[in-house]
């Protein structure tokens, strides 16, 4: 093994042009990454540009194994054996409802990755900066301590958005009383700790090992204020971050393809946190530190709330209302993945098509618990491209919808957020199904939504409330019209 | 060379706005899944931290740490993004 690793090297450090085909193919790898991404932005060209993408990641990957100081493969291939079954595995497995989560915890991996790059190439430059960090390493310091800050923070982060959106803990904002002081606190002893090691990395492993753990606390300190309802923010975030820490350790170890692959990452969280964040009318510090949906900030509702008789409906009694419908428009929100009624909705939007109506889904920018959520599970069902409209341009055309079927959303269609200047969602863009003719909303129980909000549009005249399973009722109304 | 990549980095953040800003929204998740598994490129780093000749053994440790978390994140997250857009695409020629 010494040997033949002797010989692989003593070529390789005679090839002088193998480093220059490395860089190429560094290069050639971003290409492919802004391609694929590129790609990725026509339904038509998506998959072929995830394919260039990862195309592009095995370039990166083969052009680093041929890197003449990277000799000991045994270690990297055992890694790769194990992350590959992992990973493979949970894709394959993974159901489209949980898409969530899983990106979340994927994002989890992707920092803590970075931690370690950042940690690694600590331990084996410390001892070279014994004497004093020499003015052209300062940047790589500097790059190590984010490295690993924000990798330590997209990791307990993303840990906490995946239990929270999992269930496995409560998705309510856990809010206490100081919460912002002591975060600030933490943050300036990690900002502290920062300085000290930059100032002196090889003798500062105390501020170093602290500074990991303040990183892994502040992950799990900003995700738990955080409601489960405004998880596609945070895993936009998260996404942003875990890209970030990529590019920092790319300054780490002066690596072109990380900072560019990073920064790309980088730059798509941060357009999806703010297309998330303009779709509830609200700001990031609002959605990150208020609380919201806590029930103790949002006050609103309550006894001055919507009074008023809602009227229901049977899943046979609207199979006659559906029956003369000549357009109807489903609005799925977060119930419909929680039901797993995507696959009901496509049978139920089939028959409705055969009897001469015209169907229409329609997607509000934050239904669901990600970006794009409920488009997923549309396409999983089969949902024609053609029968999915966003928001802005169901609302130009409502007035003339003869049904909307509201499926577990609640927030997102709240007449409130026009009307009730006191209510915390006023000023969110909504889906105005209030203005179609007639509105069913199948719901669970008369409950309110995750903002603790109380939702006139139950008590409306023209709308219905069908209450119970809504892959349940959706079967149901199925099965009237097959009878 | 260090400012070199700094450049590097805010034309790529730039470039990055640019194109991610066309994405529809219906495309927005798998989006953020191929993005992720894009931010596994630090697979890269990982893997000159656990082969590099001469490294101790706790960066070795770290480096395979890293490796097997980079992967995770490189090939779960390609291929559930294929497995997504898989849908996106079969109900064209369904209809």
């Amino acid at each position: 093994m010494d040997v033949q690793s002797e010989i692989v090297k003593s070529e390789i450090v005679q090839t002088s042009g193998l480093d220059t085909l490395i860089e190429l193919s560094y290069i050639g790898a971003a290409v492919l990454f802004i391609l694929g991404i590129k790609m990725l932005g026509s339904a038509d060209t998506a998959r072929k540009g995830n394919m260039l993408s990862a195309m592009g990641m095995l370039v990166a990957i083969v052009a680093t194994l041929l890197y003449q100081d990277v000799i000991e493969y045994q270690y990297i291939i055992g890694g790769v054996i194990v992350g590959t079954l992992i990973g493979a595995t949970a894709a394959a497995r993974v159901q489209m409802t949980s898409m969530p989560e899983f990106v979340a915890l994927f994002n989890g991996t992707g920092g803590i990755a970075s931690l370690f790059v950042g940690w690694a190439e600590y331990e084996s430059r410390k001892g070279g900066w014994a004497g004093g960090v020499p003015s052209t390493d300062f940047i790589s310091v500097t790059a190590i301590y984010i490295a690993i800050i924000i990798g330590g923070i997209t990791f307990t982060g993303s840990i906490i958005a995946y239990l929270k959106l999992s269930e496995k803990i409560d998705g309510k904002p856990v809010l206490y009383s100081g919460q912002q002081i002591v975060n600030s606190i933490l943050l300036l002893g990690t900002i502290g700790c920062g300085i000290a090691f930059v100032m002196d990395p090889s003798g500062m492993y105390i501020p170093f090992i602290v500074a990991v753990g303040l990183a892994l606390v502040l992950g799990v300190l900003f995700t738990i204020p955080v409601g489960g309802a405004d998880m596609p923010v945070v895993i936009s975030l998260l996404n942003s971050y875990s890209g970030l820490a990529a590019c920092a350790a790319g300054f780490v170890i002066g690596n072109t393809v990380l900072i560019v692959s990073g920064s790309l990452v980088g730059a798509s969280g941060i357009i999806l946190t703010n297309i998330m964040c303009k779709a509830m009318n609200r700001s990031l510090a609002n959605v990150l530190f208020s609380g919201f949906g806590s029930g103790a900030s949002t006050g609103g509702g309550g006894a001055g709330g919507p009074q008023g008789e809602a009227k229901f409906l049977t899943p046979d009694d609207a199979y006659y209302v559906l029956e003369a419908a000549g357009s109807v428009v489903f609005v799925p929100g977060y119930g419909m993945a929680v039901a797993q009624a995507q696959h009901a909705v496509r049978e139920l939007s089939d028959i409705l098509e055969e009897n001469g109506c015209e169907v229409k889904h329609a997607v509000h920018p934050v239904a669901g618990r990600m970006p794009g959520h409920m488009n997923v599970l549309l396409a999983e069902a089969n949902i024609p491209y053609e029968q999915l409209v966003e928001m802005d341009d169901i609302n130009a055309v409502i007035e003339n919808v003869d049904v909307c079927i509201v499926i577990g959303a609640n927030d997102v269609v709240n007449p409130s957020a026009r009307t009730d200047e006191s209510s915390p969602i006023y000023g969110m863009p909504i889906i105005n199904v209030d203005y179609a003719n007639t509105v069913f909303v199948l719901k669970r129980s008369m409950g309110s939504g995750f903002a603790g909000v109380d939702n006139p549009l139950f008590f409306n005249d023209n709308t219905r409330m069908i209450l119970g399973d809504a892959k349940g009722t959706i079967e149901s109304m199925v099965g009237a019209f097959k009878d | 060379m260090q400012l070199l990549l700094l450049f590097t980095f805010v034309l790529a953040i730039f470039l990055g706005f640019e194109l991610i800003v066309k994405v529809p929204s219906q495309l927005h998740t798998p989006l953020m899944s191929g993005a992720n598994a894009i931010s596994g490129i630090s697979i890269v780093g990982a893997m000159i931290a656990a082969g590099k000749t001469g490294n101790e053994t706790i960066t070795i440790v770290l480096g395979t740490l890293a490796v097997t978390c980079a992967t995770i994140n490189v090939v779960g997250g390609y291929l559930v993004t294929d497995r997504m857009l898989g849908m996106f695409k079969s109900k064209k020629g369904n209809n």
